[in-house]
């Protein structure tokens, strides 16, 4: 039972990193990880709110009604992002200023959410909270890795600190979008390739959860099962 | 009476392979090479030992890695690197030289599968890439051995509005002007095109569409079309790079359209784009676009049914 929680804690961390594996919440990643320091200020943030939310959620799993679960999910988020916007903005401006929008639209952002349908309204307080922080800190390791290659190589500087001779030489496409894009592929090719492509599930199809299983029968799955088969 | 034996097709076949012909490419290249040599200094071959050591020397250990057969020796890398040696300023950095060099092979080539199967020329795509990236080093010409002007800008920024003199039309097809490396002297790029010509390495179709195409374009808008022709890496792009087998279509109404293609966006970017240049987006517009050139142009085998 013990190991069965600490796999839930791990799991996050490589084999089911929410950026690298399951490609969730890439828009803020892609956007802010051109400083090493606004990659942890924005892992921080998403941490939070994303450990807050799976908390609450988790504890009213019994209460919320299936039909309107997602609405209710949104209110919740947006509550936790309106207090961490709030508190980033009192006493930490300069990250305020760097996270500009992607701050508010964590509220929007697929981990949590995804977190949130995927593990939270299934499972206790505890595994959902161990969850949060395995994810979390998936998403922070993956933020630092993209950041720091991107800062260090495009800017020459790491956290802000000028490094000796990649200052002067730096390539600066790695800091523009088109570098960000090309190393984020770059980044997922090396962790399948590490993990030997079993980081990627091979997708289940079944009516469960399915929003027009009412109306197929499981006849659409059938027809997808097969040609994943093929 | 072993010849009766019939086996399975080909009958007939060539002897060429991967590496006569990028053999032949290189041999090609030479005058190139060498004019390059000629106008920009001894520090034209360093760049162009840099970009092929490198090239070769990242598909060598990317293969390694990977534990793919090796093909460092069948010399696509080889031409890739020089290629793109041969689209750079003399005045580039070495280890940005070598940053493109590890772009082309690495990120183009090998990460979409390696050779046959990158879906835009590794030596373009890595030229635009680095034009992003450095865009003060890329843009910065030196000036060349007989040119009698003092101002390093090229022609097309001349005809665009910029500061300079135009150089003669004769400096202009021999090379003496401001421009890459390999890419100012139409004489040397017109003998390796011949060359690849007679041996069939490539076929007419695209350099002839891709130059004719800006020849009748600018004449048309009244952008001295003579120069427009010369200027730029026009011929560079047309012979070596929009000739590439994997990205360019195969059939000859396929090459053509390709080559108008690629000259139409040239004549666009150059007229009306923000770029002095554009004949390597237009090579790597028309690179993405070749499926559905391939895909118009197939030819119908005899006697079978439209599919």
């Amino acid at each position: 039972m013990k190991n069965n929680k600490l796999k839930i804690l791990t799991n996050g961390i490589i084999k089911e990193n929410p950026i690298l594996v399951l490609i969730l919440g890439t828009c803020p990643f892609l956007a802010v990880t051109t400083q090493a320091s606004n990659a942890i200020g924005m892992g921080a943030a998403v941490t939070f709110v994303l450990l807050c939310s799976n908390i609450m959620i988790s504890l009213l799993r019994k209460v919320i009604s299936d039909k309107v679960r997602i609405p209710c999910y949104i209110v919740v988020i947006a509550s936790f992002v309106t207090l961490v916007q709030m508190i980033v903005k009192a006493y930490l401006p300069d990250l305020d200023k760097a996270l500009g929008l992607y701050l508010p639209l964590i509220v929007v952002n697929c981990i949590i959410l995804g977190r949130a349908e995927m593990f939270a309204n299934k499972n206790s307080a505890l595994d959902s909270a161990l969850d949060a922080i395995g994810m979390g800190v998936g998403y922070t390791l993956a933020m630092l890795a993209m950041a720091s290659i991107r800062e260090i190589f495009g800017a020459g500087t790491w956290f802000g600190i000028a490094l000796p001779v990649l200052s002067e030489n730096n390539i600066s496409i790695m800091t523009m979008a088109p570098g960000g894009f090309a190393i984020f592929g770059i980044l997922i090719a090396i962790i399948n390739k590490a993990s030997n492509g079993k980081a990627i599930k091979k997708k289940d199809f079944s009516c469960e959860g399915c929003p027009s299983a009412a109306a197929c029968n499981g006849q659409n799955c059938a027809e997808k099962r097969e040609a994943a088969a093929k | 009476m072993n010849n009766m034996i019939v086996s399975v097709n080909p009958h007939i076949y060539a002897k060429d392979t991967t590496q006569t012909i990028m053999r032949d490419v290189l041999i090609a290249l030479f005058p190139a090479v060498i004019a390059s040599i000629v106008l920009f200094g001894v520090k034209a071959l360093l760049v162009e030992v840099v970009c092929v050591a490198v090239a070769m020397g990242c598909e060598w250990v990317f293969e390694k890695i990977t534990k793919k057969p090796c093909t460092v020796m069948d010399l696509s890398a080889a031409v890739t690197g020089l290629i793109l040696a041969l689209n750079l300023p003399v005045d580039i950095h070495l280890w940005q030289a070598a940053f493109g060099s590890f772009v082309a092979i690495i990120v183009v080539k090998q990460f979409f599968g390696g050779i046959g199967q990158n879906f835009a020329n590794p030596a373009i795509t890595a030229r635009v890439i680095m034009l992003v990236a450095f865009s003060g080093a890329m843009t910065t010409w030196a000036v060349p051995a007989f040119a009698d002007a003092t101002s390093a800008a090229t022609p097309l920024a001349v005809i665009a509005g910029g500061e300079g003199q135009l150089p003669s039309l004769m400096q202009m097809f021999l090379g003496a002007r401001g421009g890459s490396m390999g890419e100012t002297s139409c004489l040397a790029l017109l003998l390796g095109g011949a060359y690849l010509i007679y041996r069939r390495v490539i076929s007419w179709h695209t350099p002839v569409a891709f130059i004719g195409t800006v020849l009748v374009l600018t004449a048309l808008l009244g952008q001295q079309p003579l120069y427009q022709v010369m200027a730029g890496g026009l011929f560079l792009g047309a012979i070596f790079m929009a000739t590439d087998y994997t990205t360019s279509p195969p059939t000859p109404a396929g090459k053509l359209i390709f080559g108008v293609g690629c000259g139409l966006i040239t004549v666009l970017i150059r007229v009306w784009g923000n770029y002095p240049e554009g004949v390597s987006f237009s090579i790597l517009l028309m690179n993405i676009l070749n499926p559905y050139i391939c895909d118009w142009t197939r030819t119908k085998p005899f006697g079978g049914v439209q599919a």
